[in-house]
């Protein structure tokens, strides 16, 4: 069972792995013919001299062109067919074998991440490592429905890109409304900051039935299965543009555009596959602007007087709940809009992540996903928000001036939330725990559908986080990234670290950077709603960097966790690198992957996850501090392990000493020392016996 | 009428399913026979009301009538100690999950592993995954959901029932447990 459960976890990281691959390969070509092959790799100038810190560690090699990244792509395209292989049945003799195998493809998961960003930043001339890149509209209410309105959906930009070029090219950029979902939204806004994010990759089906789409194109990875028959219920075309999810549509590649257009405009089809982003761009807008004044922005969402009718229909059968991924009440809410209240029905707005599995089970076919929208439709017209546009990389200037805090501990610690949005209840615990970890001076870092949703905020003056708080890596800041495949950039930040302000030889070195990480850099990713195997994938990728990963509770269907032990006092020593014995060092950090049940305890896991062997008294001090306010305010109590965490008098927090040292004399707690530490026998200076 | 099958239809059980609760006084004798028990306790136990109790309140009671230590999962520890109860201990679930199916783990009094875990107010799709964990990895180890909704991956689970009928049978367990 043990060895099944780590091939399917190795098969998933393998799924999430090649989908990046798979999105860099597309990308990579895609740059190589419209730019040429030898389009330098360009980041952020003279701020970014590190310009691919993954593909130097990993690869040992240092790109300067676009075609030079062919043989990082050829590379990790082997090696996933080297880990898929292993999968085949017949080799499950043990589980260690897959679990080193999973870490493998979370590094080549990391490769691809950063091949195709680095790939699309030169290529596009996407913001380059810009802490002020542009803040760019998010949200349900910021489209003008009273343009042709073109929606992206996806993860693979080009054709989005094709569609902003045809507009400018054409004088009609303020004539039509470009707009996305998921990924792709993010990317078209560091091309035109004019495009706008409608919001996370849940809201696909709330916003097509909204009608506000008149043309739907879709590219790949997190794109519902049922989209074309649902734009199909708001006719509108369907355009789609990735050979990895072509909907079982026809190929129309080679036919001439004004075909292509016609038949959309006419309704002769539903919907077109195009595999040249560039024809797909003008298909887009052409028929946006044709097909616009004749759907008048048609819509599949009921009436409150249809709600309250179709409501009376329910068999209280409690099916509904039952589907439900979140056990939201949605049966107690249609039948009370069945009495005229849909007020329970809007309630459910902000938990529902618009699955509408609801609807599939209900035995009379309510359209009760529909129901909830309409319900919510005074909070979904308000939804106007501010995001900043996906920065890129972290300038080498930003790493020197805070690599010294953060290996000190003094800056307590990186948290990045990532990821999709599959949460327990809604976005609001994500941007609140930004805020929160930004408050007390930790870098924030974010990407995908979590960047968004940390959007998804105001404070009392209507701000949303990206205008309250600094877009630049430092204490204090909530930084955007980007895309899913901008997170190479937050395990990149990491490895500058070492590389930049420890001067750690950086290529073709994996083993002691990773071991520099673990042992020295408080960082720890967060993805509170993550569901799927991509996400699993760049997990495994920080996982083999010696960083954290903490998942809300649906991420414990990922069945597989890796989890410390602190009671084992055993597990917990390194090396001292200066004299060669071993230190114990406390649970520091406890746990690689780790499930939260709740916000409140995720943010006390957080907190203790930054706490790295390496930390000053200082920094320990400050970590400490933070880790148990929080910990007395959302538990109500002291931690019961602070024992295993202060090492000297001196880590001690001078305002909770007398509490403390309480616990310390209870607990018969003995002053150990700070080592300079590595897991790495190798690393050792002078051993022990020798000195 | 109590049905016997997983509340959340996407949770689909191996071929062996939970024994039902169909008496409380199965769960009395389970924990009458083992001689380590435990009960873990999660988050919903703080949010949820049943009568004119809360289900901690259930908890509490369950610990002292049998005897039995809690550990608090998530962030409720607190709320314990506001009712005067201090758990045995507080962790994440996935932390007494993971000691629990160590053969080799003393416990949380140093008295080594226990043999049956009762398990209340974790979010069922969490709790769902961390009984088939158990299920499997646990050796020998019994486990019993006291949650409303039935728990295939348990080894024992109440079916899925109504508010009324899942407090008539706390109670009864209460009841019975402080007897001979």
């Amino acid at each position: 069972m043990a060895g099944q459960q780590s091939r399917i976890v190795l098969l998933a990281c393998c799924i999430g792995a090649s989908a990046h691959a798979s999105h860099s390969r597309h990308l990579l070509e895609h740059l190589i013919e419209k730019y040429g092959e030898e389009t330098p790799i360009d980041i952020g100038g003279v701020n970014v001299e590190i310009e691919a810190p993954i593909i130097r560690l990993v690869c040992g090699i240092r790109p300067k062109t676009l075609g030079e990244l062919e043989d990082v792509q050829t590379y990790i395209e082997g090696q996933i067919t080297q880990l898929l292989n292993a999968t085949l049945t017949g080799q499950e003799g043990s589980n260690i074998d897959f679990e080193s195998k999973v870490f493998h493809a979370g590094m080549m998961d990391h490769l691809a991440l950063e091949m195709a960003d680095i790939a699309q930043i030169s290529g596009f001339k996407f913001p380059r490592a810009e802490p002020e890149a542009p803040l760019v509209e998010l949200g349900f209410g910021v489209v003008d429905n009273a343009k042709p309105v073109i929606l992206c959906i996806g993860h693979n930009v080009p054709p989005a890109v094709e569609i902003v070029d045809y507009l400018n090219t054409n004088g009609l950029s303020s004539e039509v409304e470009v707009c996305g979902l998921c990924c792709t939204s993010h990317d078209v806004t560091r091309y035109s900051p004019k495009a706008k994010i409608i919001g996370p990759i849940s809201w696909q089906l709330r916003f097509i039935r909204s009608g506000i789409p008149d043309v739907v194109v879709i590219d790949e990875q997190c794109v519902r299965a049922d989209a074309l028959q649902e734009a199909e219920n708001i006719k509108a075309p369907v355009i789609v543009t990735s050979e990895s999810n072509c909907l079982g549509l026809p190929n129309r590649t080679r036919d001439s555009i004004d075909t292509i257009v016609s038949d959309l405009t006419s309704g002769k089809v539903p919907g077109v596959l195009i595999l040249d982003p560039h024809k797909a761009g003008e298909v887009a807008v052409r028929t946006a602007v044709q097909v616009a004044p004749n759907r008048k922005k048609f819509k599949a969402i009921p009436s409150l007087e249809e709600i309250i009718e179709g409501a009376k229909k329910c068999t209280r059968c409690n099916e509904c709940v039952r589907a439900c991924p979140q056990i939201l009440p949605i049966m107690d809410a249609v039948v009370a809009a069945a009495v005229g209240n849909p007020t329970k029905l809007a309630d459910l707005y902000d938990s529902c992540i618009g699955c509408g599995r609801c609807e599939s089970a209900c035995k009379v076919d309510l359209p009760i996903h529909s129901y909830i929208v309409k319900s919510a439709e005074k909070v979904l017209k308000e939804e106007k928000y501010k995001i900043r546009s996906g920065r890129g990389a972290i300038q080498d200037t930003e790493i020197r001036n805070v690599g010294s805090p953060i290996v000190l501990g003094e800056i307590p610690g990186v948290v990045a939330f990532v990821g999709c949005s599959n949460y327990p209840h809604g976005g609001r615990d994500v941007a609140e725990m930004a805020m929160e970890f930004a408050n007390r001076k930790y870098i924030v870092v974010n990407s995908g559908c979590s960047a968004m949703s940390v959007a998804l905020y105001k404070n009392e003056e209507g701000k949303t986080p990206y205008e309250l708080y600094s877009g630049a890596f430092e204490a204090g800041g909530i930084v955007n990234v980007g895309s899913c495949v901008a997170n190479a950039h937050i395990a990149g930040a990491a490895i500058k670290i070492a590389s930049i302000f420890a001067k750690r030889n950086l290529r073709g070195n994996f083993e002691e950077i990773a071991d520099y990480i673990l042992n020295r850099v408080g960082a720890v990713g967060v993805s509170w709603g993550a569901m799927s195997q991509k996400a699993a994938a760049i997990a495994a990728g920080c996982w083999r960097l010696g960083i954290p990963v903490v998942v809300g509770p649906h991420g414990i269907k990922y069945r597989r966790m890796l989890l410390g032990r602190k009671d084992l006092e055993e597990d917990w020593y390194v090396h001292d690198a200066r004299i060669g014995d071993k230190v114990f060092i406390g649970p520091a950090p406890e746990h690689l992957f780790a499930t939260a049940e709740t916000k409140e305890e995720a943010m006390v896991m957080i907190a203790k996850l930054c706490m790295r062997p390496n930390d000053t008294t200082k920094g320990r001090a400050i970590k400490l501090t933070h880790w148990i306010d929080l910990h007395k305010r959302l538990y109500g109590t002291l931690p019961d392990d602070i024992n295993l965490l202060v090492r000297t008098e001196l880590d001690i927090p001078i305002t909770m000493k007398d509490e403390i040292h309480k616990i310390l004399e209870e607990k018969k707690w003995k002053e150990s020392r700070i080592p300079d530490p590595t897991l790495l026998p190798r690393m050792i200076r002078k051993r022990k016996e020798e000195a | 009428m109590a049905t016997a099958e997983p509340w959340q239809k996407a949770e689909i059980p191996g071929p062996t399913k939970a024994l039902v609760v169909t008496k409380p006084e199965v769960v009395v004798a389970m924990v009458k026979k083992a001689k380590r028990p435990l009960l873990i306790v999660g988050h919903e136990a703080a949010e949820t009301d049943i009568r004119e109790k809360r289900l901690l309140d259930y908890a509490i009671d369950i610990s002292r009538k049998g005897k039995i230590p809690i550990v608090a999962t998530a962030h409720i520890v607190g709320d314990f100690v506001k009712k005067g109860f201090q758990p045995a201990a507080f962790m994440p679930a996935i932390d007494i999950a993971n000691r629990l199916v160590d053969p080799e783990w003393k416990g949380l009094d140093g008295n080594g592993q226990y043999d049956l875990a009762m398990f209340v107010g974790i979010t069922y799709y969490m709790e769902w995954v961390l009984f088939s964990a158990l299920k499997h990895f646990g050796g020998d180890l019994k486990t019993i959901s006291l949650d409303r909704y039935y728990h295939p991956q348990a080894s024992w689970s109440f079916p899925n029932l109504s508010v009324e009928d899942w407090a008539q049978n706390l109670e009864a367990i209460i009841g019975k447990l402080g007897g001979e």
